[in-house]
């Protein structure tokens, strides 16, 4: 065996381009189960968010600072945790969820909920008053008050489920403990490098490695990356038409 | 008659802002409220705008009295008038979108609104701008896009909150006509708080001259300015502070 870390690059280009079916499955349950996790996690999160942010109440800042720790939850707690719920003897056994991609979805919803919320919340809290205030008197009611705060609020919104996403494909600790790493079913990337690196496989769990990289890379560069700059390329075009105004 | 502003006062914090006011402006009326800074003049366009309740008093507009109107008839009512706030906001989005943003509300035909905005933002001279983002807009462009999105919903009171302050003499002129168009072409009812005195005198309409929350004075521009009838308001209009 040569070099780990060239092996491994070179083998994460081979399993790209070549198309290895055990390979992609394993990736496309990954992206399957945490999509849907985060897709759930965001129809949460968002309005969480939105509305804790836009209201006044009695306890508003030991809510948010409860949602500021869940962010930080660590995936093997979780796991854990919905490992007991969900397990034969479990308050939920009966629903025979455990060692299910389910069973992972569930882990990875409440991983992501709270970062959604949480910078969702941020988002929100940060847009001025005279936003709402203008929109008022634009003659907005209060429901469509509230979907330009979410329109004006996007940004934060979409990097808050970006980085839901992230965590949540990244996480092996929930995956490992709720999916059970079963070949075929449950097994996910994360899972995969755990067991590749046990059985020596470096160049495999490297390449595997690699891979979520690039995905995270591809999804950041489509949606977050394009967004952030809008504003930004904008500016470079109103400089733009102020050049083309003839000098007199 | 319009609008009716009857024994109005407004104590926020113990605080009187507003003292008793009376205002009865006619349809198609320029009333120009001014005064110095902190007089109170935001605060009464925002009553009436029913952006804030008052303490005591009324407002009736069009014969509607305002005072016990729930949220939708409150929403209902303020549709027909437009404020253009002190602090201009535009929203986070295209010129054209932020113009459309009250007709789209309103669930108003995308062709219509089209035509309405395009038509707008000729008037205001932006129209070769109308695909730019809002926020990246100068403040005469910005405070322009603001009175385009205040015209096109043809309100029947428009309230401008110091339309012009922090403008250059170009963009005080512009405004200054678009504002007197919509009140010639259209019949819109205005009511234009400022503390610049030329500006009351150009747009020579009625005048209220707002002290400490109370209207001192009521009558022509010319009139008051010329011949002021209390010594606290020939102070203002001799620049002393008050």
């Amino acid at each position: 065996m040569g070099d780990p870390i060239i092996d491994g690059i070179i083998n994460a280009l081979i399993l790209l381009f070549t198309g290895d079916p055990a390979t992609w499955q394993v990736i496309f349950l990954s992206l399957r189960v945490s999509g849907l996790a985060v897709a759930f996690a965001s129809m949460l999160g968002v309005p969480i968010g939105v509305i804790i942010g836009m209201n006044n109440f009695f306890g508003k800042n030991t809510i948010i600072s409860l949602i500021n720790t869940l962010m930080g939850l660590p995936p093997v707690v979780v796991g854990l945790v919905v490992f007991l719920l969900i397990s034969r003897t479990g308050p939920l056994g009966s629903l025979s969820l455990l060692y299910t991609p389910t069973a992972i979805m569930i882990g990875q919803i409440i991983i992501a909920t709270p970062i959604i919320a949480g910078v969702t919340l941020a988002g929100v809290s940060s847009i001025d008053i005279s936003v709402i205030e203008t929109a008022k008197s634009l003659g907005a009611t209060r429901s469509q008050t509230w979907a330009l705060i979410v329109r004006e609020a996007r940004v934060s919104i979409l990097s808050g489920v970006a980085v839901g996403f992230g965590q949540s494909i990244s996480e092996v600790g929930a995956s490992m403990m709720l999916g059970g790493n079963i070949e075929g079913f449950t097994r996910v990337m994360t899972t995969d490098i755990v067991l590749q690196t046990s059985q020596g496989n470096y160049g495999q769990a490297l390449a595997l490695g690699l891979i979520l990289i690039i995905i995270a890379f591809i999804i950041n560069s489509l949606v977050l990356t394009r967004l952030q700059l809008r504003s930004k390329k904008l500016a470079g075009r109103r400089i733009m038409s102020i050049r083309l105004i003839p000098v007199k | 008659m319009l609008l009716e502003v009857k024994n109005l006062t407004k104590i926020y914090e113990n605080k009187p802002i507003i003292r008793n006011i009376n205002l009865k402006i006619n349809k198609g009326d320029i009333y120009t409220l001014i005064g110095p800074s902190g007089a109170g003049k935001s605060t009464l366009l925002r009553i009436i705008d029913l952006l804030e309740k008052p303490s005591s008093g009324e407002i009736i507009f069009n014969g509607v009295q305002t005072g016990n109107l729930n949220k939708s008839q409150e929403v209902n009512l303020r549709r027909r008038m437009a404020l253009l706030h002190q602090k201009v906001t535009l929203f986070n989005m295209s010129v054209f979108d932020n113009v459309a943003y009250g007709l789209s509300l309103r669930g108003v035909q995308s062709n219509i609104i089209r035509r309405k905005v395009q038509e707008a933002l000729l008037k205001v001279g932006l129209a070769e701008l109308e695909k730019q983002n809002a926020t990246l807009l100068s403040g005469g462009e910005a405070q322009r896009t603001a009175l385009a999105r205040c015209m096109v919903l043809e309100p029947e009171l428009l309230l401008l909150d110091e339309p012009t302050a922090n403008l250059d003499p170009p963009n005080i002129s512009l405004i200054e006509a678009l504002i007197k168009d919509m009140n010639k072409e259209m019949g819109t009812t205005i009511i234009i708080a400022t503390h610049n005195m030329s500006q009351a005198k150009r747009l020579d309409g009625r005048v209220g001259f707002i002290l400490n929350g109370e209207i001192l004075e009521e009558g022509e521009a010319q009139a008051i300015f010329s011949k002021p009838s209390s010594d606290r308001i020939r102070a203002f209009i001799d620049g002393v502070i008050v």
